[in-house]
């Protein structure tokens, strides 16, 4: 297959108009002993129908959601997606423009970042939100550095229940010597006051905190942030769940002056971790300091509202080597679908998606208590937890394998699939326990059969 | 058009999920963590929603509503079948915590197929968008050259016509910047570049052709300056697309490259991103790329190696845009390496036919054999003060979407056009044809092209009132 | 464009208003009209000591940014906030819109500085 267009006769006739003979010509300026070098293997094209029987093929290796039910969280969220947002999303005036740099002909990609922008803002209860960053983890390690530079400290602490991916992030981006991480050590399964108190001082550029972490729990946020705010002068950086906002305090309620995360559940398909989209919102004390593009409000000469980019000047294509950050792609479609989710699913939905997900959570529990299989941490959570086990790899093992022999037996194509460890059915090990999620697609039958293969491969395994 | 806030209907939303069958069960967050008033979101029904939306993209313009010659952007047509492989369950619905061997299999051709055609020896897909992959590879160069003790090597040297993004990334990387010359030929200045390299070089940050479109064709001699220097050379891949299956950078003497799979090959540009940049090395930087690595055992298996010893870490969570690279895959495997030859050389022949049609009315400050792009000037429009801003406005009225205007810095203001391989030579007349009409205008009926646009729905935007007073976001009116 | 011959200048753009060992520091008509219209200026803090040429602060229009340079070395004693809300005024009256004052050390800071007349040649 091919996409060009050109007709012999008009490569032809271009040539002439060029004044060269040949395509090879117009190579002429790579050193010949460059353009020897170049030989590639053979790897001829393919046509649509045997491209498009290839990658059915690939597809159908995986496992998907569809499989089996989804309990696999931690940062990537088996979300419920409705049909209008894959519909709307679909518009190759979307998803084929380009960052709308002439605001009178994207006037409609200009308005639907604002938007977003907007929704953002409500979420997090923030002031300021910018038109998206690569994901969530990326989100956090730029926050941290801005609170680096906006502070002029390097200390950025980390509370060891923040995704272990997220804290390498943070990690890689502070060997450039920008900042040093320091980690907070945890109790029970969320951050213990009195060491986040003890790490503080006057060189704290920014703690982060995790709401919920990783493990599902909920941290003392509250606690947290009156320490650091009567210990330091430090920034306090909420890394959040968005769906989570539709019940939990907001990183505006509780005085937060970053809010970051990942709005993958808000339209985005997992697509095997990316693209998702990260989100950041400031207060406006720090307007200036946000990376990444910002639509403003404005009106034309005839007093017609309209949107443009704005605040270029602390952007990369303008201030080079000083600017704050590098970035220039960001996840503009990404952050487009959850505006279209968000106004899709309404305030109503919205609230139900975070509340059936928490009362999934909330049963899970009791069923897996009920069968002696206790929770490794004691403590409030929204829709994620560990349960406890000495060996979680042995037993998400076990419990994959039964699951398979119980329910998708039958299924020979489910079967053909040489699915290996870890599955979707059987969480995410950590230490101590296994990470399950129960997001709003999840049913109180498919948590009973969970519940029932994870005791029996418990008892498989002892 | 109105805010979809100013659309707010209470009771008009009808989306619920399903809450009857969920079980009672007691609250187990304590009150204070609670919200204290629910989400302000405006309530659309369906239809309405739908149709603000569609509404949206009504005031947009993308490659498939007409030439798009955005300079540097490559805003190439997007094939559907990459599309309609995205949406299957199979690659959208799969979690990154549960070995997917299909989609495992296919980042791992990817990479190799990505090896093949830049000359490096492994790849990394985890960067999501080009900046993030020029972070990346500075960051292996950081760790690298520490590693060797080299701690002193601070400076990168970046060519005064390269994008915003090589100076800022280095710096984020750790290093400083040192910018060398461009000569009267567009191209680097090798007495300037020579001066600059010393033993405080950590590497040059080179894009090849640069932005002006032009081929370093110095190159050899760039790179043995660099290397001799004791710096290693960073290839930037934005312009990778006028050269593919031509020339590889690793037979240039790169060591590190990245490749903007939104430009070179096809994926869809969303209106700003998702992007995706892997970054290849040379074997010597293997160790240092972003864990977990994916390669190909000896038994033709799939492996994952998270070596953390000497990687630089993780730049994103789990293994970047996946759904991106799928789409790179797809459209590497439909028109094959010979495919992607065509498409560098149609595009490099659209962007020189472009060149000699426009140089009749405009002028271009390196008129010679161009690659992808070229820059052109308003010098000969000025005279009746006629600026590059206009006539890039003026365009639109002609429903083509600008070049990229006032960059590069080097050229007084600047156009620059990457017609891309998916324009036919009709539509490349028809442009040429519009530009030609601009510029009887600008002689004839300057206030003509100074006013534009004037078929659009708003005219330009006083961006001064934008930044002095920015409104970024939807506040309702004070009651 | 105005170049009032009671200043002294920088081949920066800086204009140099001297009143005692204090020094009040703008950006030129020259530098302004180059800039076009300015939607942001960051000041330096009160109480920083500045170098000759040290970067005070900057200057935003739309499109571009530029620093402000000391013209002498000395601390900062005060800053003109006003800027910071009304940053057009940088362009309707540049000679006074100071950015910040200085304490001078140096009491023949102003030999190294430019007169009007060799400023005017810069600009040409």
């Amino acid at each position: 297959m091919k996409y060009t267009p050109h007709s012999q006769g008009e490569i032809e006739a271009m040539l002439q108009t060029i004044g060269l003979e040949s395509l090879d010509q117009l190579f002429d300026d790579i050193p010949r002993e460059i353009l020897d070098q170049c030989r590639l293997p053979d790897r001829p094209g393919m046509t649509e129908p045997r491209l498009r029987a290839h990658l059915r093929e690939l597809a159908g290796e995986n496992l998907s959601a569809d499989d089996a039910p989804c309990f696999l969280g931690g940062g990537c969220s088996d979300a419920f997606i409705p049909a209008a947002v894959g519909e709307l999303l679909a518009r190759e005036e979307f998803y084929t423009a380009y960052t709308p740099y002439q605001p009178e002909l994207s006037q409609g990609i200009l308005q639907s970042i604002f938007e977003y922008q907007t929704y953002i803002c409500r979420l997090t209860g923030l002031d300021i939100a910018n038109a998206s960053l690569y994901d969530g983890g990326s989100a956090l390690a730029s926050a941290c550095a801005i609170a680096a530079e906006g502070t002029k400290k390097k200390t950025i602490l980390l509370p060891e229940t923040v995704h272990p991916d997220y804290a390498q992030i943070v990690k890689t981006y502070a060997s450039s010597g920008i900042m040093n991480v320091q980690t907070v050590p945890a109790k029970n399964g969320a951050t213990d006051p009195d060491a986040l108190t003890a790490a503080l001082s006057d060189q704290v550029a920014a703690v982060v905190i995790p709401q919920p972490n990783y493990f599902g729990c909920l941290e003392p946020a509250a606690e947290m942030i009156a320490a650091v705010r009567q210990n330091s002068a430090a920034l306090v950086i909420m890394q959040v769940d968005p769906v989570s906002l539709a019940l939990l305090k907001s990183p505006g309620e509780y005085g937060a002056d970053i809010a970051v995360g990942d709005a993958q559940p808000l339209g985005s398909p997992m697509s095997y971790g990316g693209p998702h989209v990260g989100f950041m919102a400031v207060t406006q004390k720090l307007m200036r300091k946000i990376p990444g593009r910002l639509i403003g409000e404005t009106t034309d000469a005839d007093g017609n509202r309209a949107f443009v980019l704005t605040l270029q000047a602390r952007e990369q294509h303008i201030r080079r080597e000083k600017a704050n950050s590098n970035i220039c792609s960001n996840e503009a479609l990404n952050a487009l679908a959850a505006s279209i989710y968000l106004t899709v699913v309404g305030p109503v939905g919205f609230r139900q998606a975070a509340e059936r997900s928490h009362r999934l959570a909330l049963y899970a529990r009791e069923q897996f208590e009920l069968r002696g299989m206790p929770l490794l941490y004691n403590r409030p959570f929204f829709r994620e937890f560990v349960v406890g086990s000495d060996t979680p790899e042995e037993w998400i093992e076990a419990t994959i394998d039964l699951w398979h022999k119980r329910y998708t037996g039958e299924d020979e194509a489910l079967n053909a699939k040489k699915i290996t460890f870890p599955d979707t059915t059987g969480g995410i090990p950590v230490e101590g326990g296994v990470l399950l999620a129960f997001t709003e697609k999840r049913t109180p039958e498919e948590i009973d059969q969970l519940v029932d293969v994870m005791d029996d491969a418990r008892e498989a395994i002892q | 058009m109105k805010l979809l806030f100013e659309k707010d209907v209470p009771g008009s939303n009808a989306f619920r999920f399903p809450m009857d069958d969920l079980p009672p069960a007691t609250e187990n967050i304590p009150h204070d963590q609670l919200r204290s008033t629910p989400v302000d979101l405006p309530e659309l029904s369906e239809v309405e929603a739908v149709r603000h939306f569609v509404e949206l993209s009504h005031r947009a313009f993308g490659v498939d509503d007409g030439t798009y010659a955005l300079g540097s952007c490559t805003m190439k047509y997007s094939p559907k079948v990459n599309q309609w492989a995205a949406q299957l369950p199979g690659f959208a619905d799969i979690h990154p915590n549960c070995v997917q061997p299909g989609a495992d299999h296919l980042m791992c051709e990817l990479q190799e197929m990505l090896a093949d055609l830049t000359g490096m020896d492994a790849f990394t897909l985890q960067p999501a968008a080009g900046a993030h992959g020029e972070l990346t590879g500075m960051m292996i160069i950081h760790a690298y050259l520490r590693d060797q003790g080299q701690n002193d090597r601070k400076v990168v040297l970046i060519p005064d016509s390269a994008h915003g993004t090589n100076p800022a990334s280095a710096v984020m990387a750790g290093f400083t910047v040192r910018v060398v010359k461009s000569g009267p030929d567009g191209l680097v200045d090798l007495d300037d570049l020579a001066a600059k390299c010393g033993p405080d070089v950590a590497g040059l940050m080179l894009t090849n052709p640069n932005t002006l479109g032009l081929f370093e064709k110095n190159i050899l001699e760039i790179s043995r300056l660099v290397h001799d220097c004791g710096g290693l050379l960073y290839y930037d891949g934005a312009n990778l697309n006028a050269i593919v299956g031509v020339a590889r950078p690793g037979d240039m003497g790169f060591d590190v490259v990245h490749v903007n799979l939104h430009k070179t090959f096809s994926t869809p540009h969303g209106g700003g991103g998702p992007g995706a940049g892997p970054v290849g090395v040379k074997e010597f930087l293997r160790p240092y790329l972003p864990y977990p690595t994916i390669r190909r055992g000896e038994d033709g298996q799939i492996v994952f190696d998270a070596d953390e010893e000497k990687s630089i870490g993780k730049v994103k969570s789990f293994f970047g845009n996946f759904g991106v690279c799928l789409k790179a895959y797809a459209y590497i495997k439909s028109v094959g390496y010979e495919g992607l030859k065509n498409a560098a050389q149609l595009a490099v022949l659209n962007a020189n036919y472009l060149r000699c049609r426009l140089s009749e009315y405009f002028d271009i400050p390196f008129n010679t054999l161009c690659k992808h792009e070229f820059v052109a000037s308003n010098l000969r429009q000025a005279p009746s003060g006629v600026r590059t801003l206009d006539i890039a406005k003026r365009l639109i009225d002609f429903k083509y979407h600008p070049p990229t205007i006032y960059f590069p810095m080097i050229v007084h203001e600047a156009m620059m056009f990457e017609p891309t391989e998916t324009e036919s030579k009709s539509r490349l007349d028809a442009l040429a044809e519009a530009m030609k009409q601009i510029a009887r205008e600008a002689e004839t009926t300057p206030e003509l092209v100074q006013g534009a646009p004037h078929n659009t729905v708003i005219g330009r935007p006083d961006e001064t009132k934008a930044a002095r007073n920015p409104v970024l976001s939807y506040k309702k009116p004070a009651q | 464009m105005n170049i009032p011959e009671n200043l002294r200048y920088t081949s920066t753009h800086e204009w140099v208003r001297f009143d005692g060992s204090q020094a009040f520091v703008g950006i030129t008509d020259y530098a302004q009209s180059n800039l076009g219209d300015i939607v942001f200026v960051e000041l330096p803090e009160i109480g920083a000591h500045l170098e000759v040429a040290a970067e005070a602060g900057t200057i935003e229009s739309v499109k571009a940014v530029s620093p402000i340079y000391s013209p002498a070395a000395g601390n900062v004693v005060r800053t003109n906030a006003e800027l910071e809300s009304a940053p057009e005024k940088v362009n309707a009256d540049p000679y006074e819109s100071w950015f910040f004052v200085l304490e001078v050390s140096d009491p023949h800071a102003a030999d190294s500085l430019l007169d009007a007349e060799a400023y005017r040649k810069i600009c040409e």
